[in-house]
């Protein structure tokens, strides 16, 4: 124990030499092989990529707020249906103005859920591990409580559709919409990334792990813990946000029951088995979201069952999977979530 | 005034309910610092369980009894099988574990029963009596107030007065000095998840016939509610949970009475944000020394 510490104070760590231009050129680079990549696929792959990204946005948020902040949170699904309805609304109201309105209203999604995030960080900053995960949860559960109260603004369970542009002419009139999804989606996506892994790698990443590791540490140090913990939060809710609406535009329409409890847990269990230190674990959390429901569904579409079994399987024999993946990495891996044991055994009050 | 009385007392009649659940969650917090977030799940599935009994034999009866024992066999399982081997050096952990279980629960559940609601049979009438023209209570909710009053009594003897409950709070305050003192500690742990678990199912099997029906989902909404007044109460409290359901059943039954019924889990919300923020130990919590 005490050689590993001393090994991670002598030895710098192998991110924090990188210099931050690196970052721009990696998504540069991704940017133009998730381009060509489009180009090479069928529509419907395309829009299975384009859920990917949408689902990074959120992914990577939580593994800031989750994994390098300590803070477990159980309400994204309804930050993400935050900006869901944001984008919505303000698609509705500038419908038909062009390409433009897109980016105004992703951007007002996410400012508004920043602040919701805001809301909820302040309360989180004050409370610990099962309040903090109880407080979430009760979050993610009062959606559609609020959709049908405020039902004149949301429509209750049937929700609201979302005007989305045809591509641009400009990219030529027989240019294919999921081709388009896909790259609106990705530039969400690979923007999120960069911005967290510069936020990550500098100071802020810093305090960020050190709260988690140890608060009393942090605060002796000189790190506001309060504060490092709501901004963490805050950040996170922002690229829910941003997936959420991106969620939106690929779906066209949004309702309560697109963002179910059981989204947020999902979510939850994709960083953890992606793996929660790390970025790139967001990246696998997101394609395992997208992967596997389809996985099960080509499987119960070879195996010869009843269409009423096959109904049957299909929304739960992956709930059932997920279920089971995070229960056995949580017990039997756990290097996975290595990251969040704090670094010193911390000492019973 | 009329629809005060009523209200008052359907909410006390709901509040009781979430007491006993509230006490499920308490019992294995107090012994493992564990919130159970599967408890909801385990309920569910235990409710399943003895409406396929009810069901193949025609008797409500028999179905309640399998649904109860069923949940002492969840809970012990769940404990000896998944439980034990979390690791304990970060609160989350055990929270995501649950949460696993909640996932696995319901699919397995959605699997073989499917996601549409089942009409869930009640063993008394839900219609209310009226005296002297005002609505006040069903046989049902009489039925629910003997359940819980039962369960709590039973659980008050079980701890206070007898061999079994002393070593199982012994092993919950120190475990160390109990287990140097000869108490099996990992079976009074499993013991306590059992109990918690068949009080959860009896709560699940009074609660569900109120709400809409059997469906893989059903508790959830009963879980934050009861997770509310476990933390009104403070978590560490058998009184406090008791105690909090009934403020969570009364503050439900007031705002869906008043302002409709989409308003409840709003006002749930609120409630659970607003004691949090005040009292994060909870109402009935005597104040601590500061952690650091």
């Amino acid at each position: 124990m005490s050689a590993t510490v001393a090994e991670r104070v002598t030895t710098p760590r192998k991110t924090e030499t990188r210099p931050r231009s690196r970052y721009l050129l990696w998504t540069v680079i991704a940017a133009v092989l998730i381009v060509a990549l489009t180009y090479v696929l069928p529509p419907f792959r395309n829009y299975q990529l384009a859920t990917v990204g949408a689902y990074l946005c959120v992914t990577a948020g939580l593994t800031v707020l989750t994994g390098l902040n300590g803070q477990l949170s159980l309400g994204h699904g309804a930050l993400m249906a935050t900006g869901a309805y944001t984008v919505a609304m303000v698609q509705e109201q500038l419908s038909g103005r062009g390409q433009w309105t897109l980016l105004v209203s992703v951007i007002a999604a996410i400012l508004v859920t920043t602040v919701a995030g805001g809301i909820v960080g302040l309360a989180a900053a004050r409370l610990r591990g099962p309040y903090l995960a109880g407080l979430t949860l009760a979050v993610a559960v009062v959606v559609p409580a609020i959709t049908s109260t405020f039902d004149k603004t949301f429509n209750s369970d049937q929700g609201l559709s979302v005007y989305v542009d045809p591509p641009p002419l400009a990219l030529g009139a027989t240019f294919p919409y999921e081709r388009w999804q896909a790259w609106l989606s990705w530039a969400g996506a690979l923007l999120t990334m960069l911005v967290l892994a510069t936020l990550v790698r500098g100071r802020f990443g810093r305090s960020l792990r050190a709260v988690r590791d140890d608060e009393a540490a942090a605060r002796i140090a000189g790190v506001s813990v309060a504060r490092t913990q709501v901004l963490a939060f805050v950040v996170s809710a922002a690229c829910a946000g941003l997936g959420g609406a991106l969620f939106a535009v690929l779906a066209q329409s949004v309702s309560p029951g697109a963002f179910p409890l059981s989204l947020s847990l999902f979510l939850v269990m994709a960083i953890v088995i992606g793996g929660l230190g790390s970025l790139a674990g967001a990246v696998w959390g997101a394609v395992l979201l997208v992967a596997l429901p389809a996985l099960t569904h080509s499987v119960t579409d070879s195996i010869n069952v009843s269409p009423a079994v096959a109904q049957r399987l299909e929304g739960n024999l992956p709930l059932a999977l997920f279920g089971i993946t995070l229960v056995v990495v949580m017990l039997a891996a756990p290097g996975g979530i290595a990251s969040l044991k704090p670094t010193y055994r911390r000492r019973k009050a | 005034m009329d629809r005060f009385v009523f209200l008052t007392f359907d909410g006390l009649s709901r509040g009781a309910v979430y007491a006993a659940f509230a006490l499920a969650l308490v019992l294995i917090w107090r012994a493992t610092r564990i919130v159970n977030f599967a408890q909801g799940a385990m309920a569910v599935s235990t409710a399943y369980v003895g409406y396929s009994v009810s069901t193949a034999t025609g008797s409500y009866w028999l179905g309640f009894v399998v649904a109860v024992v069923a949940g002492l066999l969840l809970g012990a399982v769940t404990e000896r099988v998944v439980m034990r081997f979390v690791d304990h050096s970060s609160p989350l952990n055990g929270v995501v574990v649950a949460l696993g279980l909640v996932l696995v629960i319901q699919g397995v559940l959605g699997m073989i029963y499917g996601n549409e609601f089942r009409p869930a049979g009640a063993p008394f009438s839900r219609d209310a009596f009226t005296v002297g023209g005002v609505a006040l209570l069903s046989r049902f909710d009489l039925f629910v107030f003997a359940a819980v009053f039962v369960v709590v009594a039973l659980l008050a003897v079980l701890f206070t007065k007898t061999a079994v409950g002393l070593r199982m709070r012994a092993s919950a305050f120190a475990p160390d000095v109990s287990r140097l003192l000869g108490v099996n500690v990992g079976g009074m742990l499993t013991l306590g998840w059992a109990l918690a678990a068949a009080v959860g199912s009896l709560a699940g099997l009074l609660v569900i016939p109120t709400e809409l029906g059997l469906h893989p989902n059903a508790m959830d909404i009963v879980f934050v509610s009861s997770f509310t007044a476990a933390v009104v109460g403070g978590l560490d409290s058998a009184f406090g949970a008791v105690a909090g359901g009934l403020i969570v059943g009364l503050l439900l039954s007031y705002t869906s009475g008043y302002l409709g019924a989409t308003v409840a889990p709003i006002a749930v919300l609120v409630l659970l944000v607003v004691v949090l923020l005040g009292r994060p130990g909870g109402l009935f919590s005597r104040s601590a020394a500061r952690a650091v």
